[in-house]
């Protein structure tokens, strides 16, 4: 396979992390490729949101590498994971509902056009609404006008609008999480589709899901947590449904072959 | 670049295209909807002065004349201008309940050290405009730094600075200002010429800013207003200008007090609309945890914007003292406190923030004023005037939350 030999665009190496006597990750790896998706699942307090906040700066793992496109770095804040070009876009999506599409996207990142100077200086807002009508339009995000006030939008569209919004920064690896939880069929469609786009852009994309059925339709690998440590990492074409979910609850779901979750775990080891 | 800029005629936005009809194409709101919903919220106050206009000239011949919409003009001046700074600090979706006190406080600063210690004009009001300064950023620090609700922190001020204005006017409680360019503020008025030369030069100037983000637009291969579009809009503007010089050229002629308030109010209309601190206070309203997440330094913008609402709060008390002639113990006291704030409520800036025009401060204070201006026409008592007064206030501010519960309702599935 492709994915096995291209190099790791994000990798965690034994990741812990500890909140007082509750061990949260205790040596987890993880790794994304560019042009992969893979999930991220688990049951609550697998440690799904610690992981993703070990990778979006937020935490500091107290043990552990942190490598970006080979090189460990140092991330210590998310402002030096942004600066790496990871992006996270949280399940709030923290969007201004006031404001339009464009003001959304550029929102922290405005550019400036000439003008009066210093502080006075005004938007380009030509310039970023037509950057942003080229970024949806690549993205093939639809939207009734980009100068529609983000309020007013559907939430798939508002989903569609945090995604693309994170890759004005020029990101590489996108975590989304829970992108679909409050979606409806034909939005989580859209969702799901956008996804799909991503990873032919070449970015490296991290799904954290509940939904099996969701991330079966889109990711390439599914990595599972429980209890703070990796159950295993399983091609999606070389898996079931029923197998993840005994992977995230423990149980043995053999189906009279009870070497299938220890063997796709050795095949995940093996692809390091 | 150079394709899109050759075919400017072509009017589809690539985001609008992405041709296959989704399921959610062409959802946009209706006009209605969007009338109902206050973003039209300038067309919609507009036609409520038309109606007050209507009726208080029907009830009284003397109300459009151009004597009484001079004294209108002067009336709403300062009012408006301490208005612009209540619109900044809305739109931040904080309140600051102790602009009135403090418009009275400034100016008692200026005119005791200009009437009683012998200061000159200039930098008496610049004295005044900096203590408004100094207690906004006091204010801001605090409601930033420990966290504490705007109306709270403002409630103290407006009980502590109204002790503030006692002891600076002293024993005596009043001041009376001689000081001629002070008086002038208010005193002055552009006739003939003079004032249809600053018309043109309205008109020109938006003209100029209007054709600018047309070319710039084109030059970017958006779609931009027609020419047709940009003559109609600075027709309009020329007419507006022009009718309300030649109205009140009828009489003492267009106050200095009308040019100086329009003028804060397109400087600030362009700093909320056009600037990076202007959107970075439209974010921190719209949502606060979002602009932290995108970098901007909330705290930084909280405190500037509490500093130019007390600024601007003082420039208001400035001028009210300018045509008063006077500062005493009820400078900023009465309904100042009520007038400046319901204003920009009735002309749609919303008191949970993130949405509202500096426009609606003189539009608001145009529409406030008139009912007042007209009641007084009208010998109406006090009693009246205070219950019309409110009940326009609470009008407005229920169409404002029935229109963020309709968006609440219909904004998200």
């Amino acid at each position: 396979m492709t994915a096995t030999t291209s190099e790791p665009l994000l990798a965690l190496h034994g990741v812990t992390k500890r909140f007082g006597a509750v061990q949260a990750l205790a040596g987890v790896d993880f790794d994304v490729r560019a042009g992969e998706v893979v999930g991220l699942v688990g049951d609550n307090g697998a440690g799904k949101s610690t992981l993703v906040k070990v990778m979006s700066g937020i935490y500091r793992a107290d043990e552990g590498e942190y490598r970006f496109e080979g090189e460990v770095r140092h991330v210590t804040a998310p402002s030096d994971a942004t600066a790496l070009g990871v992006a996270t876009v949280y399940q709030d999506l923290a969007l201004c509902d006031n404001l339009d599409v464009v003001a959304n996207l550029f929102v922290g990142r405005e550019e400036i056009s000439g003008g009066v100077g210093g502080a006075l200086r005004s938007l380009d807002e030509a310039s970023m609404e037509k950057q942003a009508a080229e970024l949806l339009q690549t993205l093939t995000v639809r939207l009734p006008s980009v100068r529609q006030e983000v309020g007013t939008l559907s939430g798939g569209q508002r989903q569609s609008v945090a995604i693309a919004r994170s890759l004005i920064g020029e990101a590489k690896v996108v975590l989304l999480d829970e992108p679909t939880a409050a979606l409806g069929v034909a939005q989580t469609e859209q969702v799901l589709a956008l996804i799909r786009r991503l990873r032919e852009q070449g970015l490296g994309v991290v799904v954290i899901s509940h939904n099996l059925a969701n991330v079966f339709d889109v990711v390439d690998r599914i990595f599972v947590l429980r209890l703070g440590r990796k159950a295993g990492v399983y091609e999606v074409a070389e898996t079931s449904q029923e197998e993840i979910v005994g992977a995230i609850t423990g149980a043995e779901f053999g189906r009279g072959n009870g070497s299938g979750g220890g063997g796709e775990q050795a095949t995940g080891e093996a692809t390091r | 670049m150079s394709t899109a800029a050759a075919t400017p005629s072509e009017p589809t936005p690539p985001a609008a295209t992405a041709a296959a009809p989704g399921p959610e194409q062409g959802r946009g709101p209706s006009l209605f909807n969007r009338v109902a919903q206050g973003e039209l919220g300038s067309m919609r106050v507009l036609l409520g002065l038309v109606v007050i206009w209507t009726i208080f000239t029907v009830a009284n011949d003397r109300f459009l004349t151009s004597t009484n919409l001079v004294n209108l003009s002067l009336q709403i001046a300062a009012t408006g201008m301490i208005s612009i700074g209540v619109v900044l600090v809305l739109l931040l979706g904080e309140i600051d309940l102790s602009v009135a006190i403090v418009s009275g406080l400034c100016a008692s600063v200026m005119a005791v050290l200009c009437e009683q210690h012998g200061w000159p004009a200039i930098p008496g009001i610049l004295a005044g405009i900096g203590t408004g300064a100094a207690i906004g950023l006091f204010q801001g620090s605090i409601v930033t730094r420990f966290g504490i609700p705007s109306f709270v922190v403002t409630l103290a001020g407006l009980i502590g600075w109204q002790g503030a204005l006692l002891w600076v006017l002293g024993s005596t409680g009043t001041v009376n200002i001689t000081t001629p360019a002070i008086v002038d503020l208010a005193g002055t008025f552009f006739t003939g010429a003079t004032a249809y030369i600053i018309a043109a030069v309205v008109v020109a100037l938006f003209a100029v800013a209007s054709l600018d983000a047309r070319r710039r637009r084109v030059a970017a291969g958006l779609v931009a207003a027609t020419p047709l579009v940009v003559a109609i809009r600075v027709a309009a503007v020329a007419i507006v200008s022009f009718g309300v010089v030649a109205v009140l050229d009828q009489d003492r002629g267009l106050p200095l007090a009308l040019v100086i308030l329009i003028g804060f109010v397109v400087i600030f209309d362009y700093i909320v609309r056009r600037t990076r601190f202007g959107r970075h206070i439209l974010a921190v309203g719209g949502n606060e945890e979002a602009a932290r997440r995108a970098g901007i330094h909330v705290m930084r913008v909280r405190i500037m914007v509490f500093v130019l609402g007390s600024s601007l709060a003082a420039c208001g008390g400035i001028l009210f003292a300018s045509r008063l002639l006077a500062v005493n113990q009820s400078s900023g006291g009465s309904d100042l406190l009520l007038l400046a704030i319901a204003g920009p409520v009735i002309a749609g800036t919303s008191l949970f923030g993130g949405r509202g025009t500096v426009w609606s401060a003189l539009l608001g204070g145009l529409v406030i004023g008139s009912i007042s201006n007209g009641m007084d026409l009208l010998a109406l008592p006090s009693s009246t005037k205070y219950m019309v007064t409110g009940g326009v206030l609470l009008a407005a501010v229920v169409v404002d939350a029935a229109a963020r519960q309709r968006r609440m309702r219909s904004g998200r599935v």
